[in-house]
């Protein structure tokens, strides 16, 4: 399982109601499910993704989350869930707003356009970053939001959401550095939050 | 399989192959929403696939407006066309025969084979007509119930039907809570919108004001309203076509004429001579009075009435979970009606998948054979076999 997904369950409550947006295949909402014992739905607009959730035999509901989340009420859920779907938002901001709304909780992860990776390939080539991370060239990529871990913590501020626990976390390299220096050297940011 | 069967038919391969329909008669007393009671009453199915030993893998099948009991395979080795979900149901389709016994019946008040407004009314001798009880769908869900005990089917394994067959599908999961473990709701709806109300009671008019009518006792003076009746059918037939696939398969082709200058002869566009010829193989196979009916249950229905017009509420009795799905282009059933059921369904926190299929063809796509729609409904329905134990 992605490493960031392995972090997530820490955070879970058992039996609580979960509403997964963006949820893939839905390796996180299944192993969920079986771990914690927990309720609930994933949100996802890929047909072929939406086909493994079915065989997994998961409440999986085809909605596109840029349409926002009118159709769900007040704190009607837990925790809302979102991992690496953030920067592929239209309106992330708004999105996020609305997790808060519906969700007692939320967690969302995102990659780290701030690594160092990202910015040496900028910086020494003068073109948009592709890494193994982030394979796409920025003409064909869905990620089109792309911030930096700091970003994230300003945008935070702003709209005034508490931060529960921010984690970092490196898929194989960076281990020590990334607790020292997580905006250069961190890959994937896990945030707990809560209005 | 007889080697003689049609096998230029899309898919033979995997038909369910000849079948025969059977007739059940039910003598126990039926009382009707509209507080009328009907003493006797027959019901006409077919079934494809076989009941295995636990009775746990039926799949009930309810048909829509103009649908009946033959829902998949061939009458005879000479019939031109398989029944009318042949697409959807048979071996290795998504309805698989191979691991479930399927159910499909002719409703009441229907007119192929089962009670219905054409069907000779014991009282008098002659046919009911106009004086056929007004049903309800709750009434169609109670002769189906009566049906699945009458084939020892405690529970279905699951319900399915499209359009007005999701509605029975929805009563169904309302009714009996403990006999329905999926409920497959297909481009249907909570209940029409005062738009869809509209088209069927423009259909219904053009019927009404045929001189042949004769207010539904057509049958005793030995004529029939075809005219009305074809006519009600085309409107049905534009609404369930998209736009878009109307342009697709007509465009302005003409049948006959030409607007070349100093022709008068007369013009007919493809699309004008289609929906005629469906009107007219339609009002050779179809009851009027049947249509009334039918149209009639359709406006009525509405899940959550009794709910204090509350559908969360509504559902929160319903212990089945729900496969929904809709299609892009569908605007007699179109997708936010669905959203509508899947949210009432998240709100009372039962188990639903949703997809939205992209498709062409407007509130038809639900009969049409389409890749991703047969993935999604094939996958789900794999998991409910693998349920029936």
């Amino acid at each position: 399982m992605r490493i960031d997904l392995n972090e997530i369950q820490h955070w879970i409550k058992q039996d609580s109601c979960i509403l997964d947006l963006g949820c893939g295949d839905g390796t996180l909402l299944k192993f969920l499910i079986d771990t914690k014992q927990v309720k609930g739905y994933g949100l996802e607009i890929d047909a072929e993704q939406i086909n493994l959730c079915i065989d997994k035999g998961l409440n999986v509901i085809e909605q596109n989350l840029d349409r926002g989340l009118g159709n769900f009420a007040d704190n009607s859920f837990d925790t809302v869930l979102m991992t690496q779907a953030l920067q592929t938002l239209h309106f992330p901001h708004k999105v996020l707003e609305e997790m808060l709304r519906v969700g007692k909780e939320c967690i969302v992860t995102f990659p780290n356009f701030g690594h160092w990776k990202a910015r040496y390939y900028l910086a020494t080539r003068g073109r948009m970053p592709v890494s193994d991370l982030l394979p796409y060239e920025w003409y064909n990529t869905p990620n089109i939001h792309f911030c930096t871990f700091n970003d994230f913590e300003v945008l935070c501020r702003e709209m005034k959401i508490k931060v529960i626990h921010r984690e970092v976390v490196n898929e194989v390299s960076g281990q020590f550095l990334k607790d020292a220096m997580p905006n250069l050297f961190g890959e994937t940011a896990i945030y707990h939050l809560s209005k | 399989m007889p080697n003689s069967l049609p096998t230029s038919s899309v898919g033979f391969l995997h038909s369910v192959g000849i079948v025969t329909p059977q007739i059940i008669h039910f003598s126990e007393p039926l009382l009707l929403a509209c507080g009328r009671t009907l003493h006797n009453y027959q019901l006409v199915y077919e079934t494809y696939g076989a009941l295995n030993a636990n009775h746990s893998n039926a799949v009930l099948i309810c048909h829509a407006l103009s649908g009946h009991h033959h829902a998949a395979g061939f009458h005879s080795a000479n019939d031109k066309r398989p029944g009318w979900w042949d697409a959807y149901i048979g071996p290795g389709k998504p309805i698989d025969t191979n691991k479930f016994f399927v159910v499909a019946l002719n409703n009441i008040g229907g007119c192929h084979g089962s009670t219905g407004p054409a069907s000779i009314n014991p009282e008098t001798g002659k046919a009911w007509g106009p004086d056929f009880p007004k049903l309800r769908v709750r009434d169609w869900v109670a002769t189906q119930a009566r049906l699945a005990d009458a084939l020892g089917i405690n529970t279905w394994a699951a319900v399915i039907g499209g359009s007005l067959g999701g509605m029975q599908a929805m009563r169904w999961a309302l009714e009996y809570p403990t006999r329905v473990r999926h409920c497959v709701v297909i481009a249907s709806a909570l209940k029409l919108s005062a738009q869809n109300i509209a088209f069927n009671e423009t259909a219904r008019q053009a019927i009404m004001s045929d001189p042949n009518f004769k207010e539904g006792r057509y049958l005793e003076l030995n004529t029939l309203p075809r005219d009305g009746l074809a006519v009600a059918r085309m409107i049905g037939h534009i609404t369930y076509l998209s736009d878009f696939a109307m342009g697709e398969k007509f465009g302005r082709d003409l049948r006959k004429g030409s607007f070349d200058l100093g022709s008068d002869a007369p013009v007919e566009f493809q699309i004008e001579s289609y929906l005629r010829h469906q009107g007219d193989s339609f009002a050779n196979s179809f009851d009027a009075n049947s249509y009334l009916l039918i149209t009639k249950a359709l406006d009525y229905f509405d899940l959550a009435r009794e709910y204090g017009d509350d559908a969360v509420a509504a559902f929160k009795l319903a212990q089945a979970k729900f496969l929904v799905i809709s299609f892009t282009t569908d605007w007699r059933f179109a997708p936010e009606r669905s959203h509508e059921i899947v949210n009432a369904l998240v709100g009372a926190n039962k188990a639903v998948t949703y997809a939205e299929i992209e498709s062409q063809f407007g509130h038809d796509a639900f009969l049409l054979p389409d890749q991703r729609y047969q993935q999604v409904f094939a996958r789900y329905l794999n998991g409910v076999s693998e349920s029936c134990v």
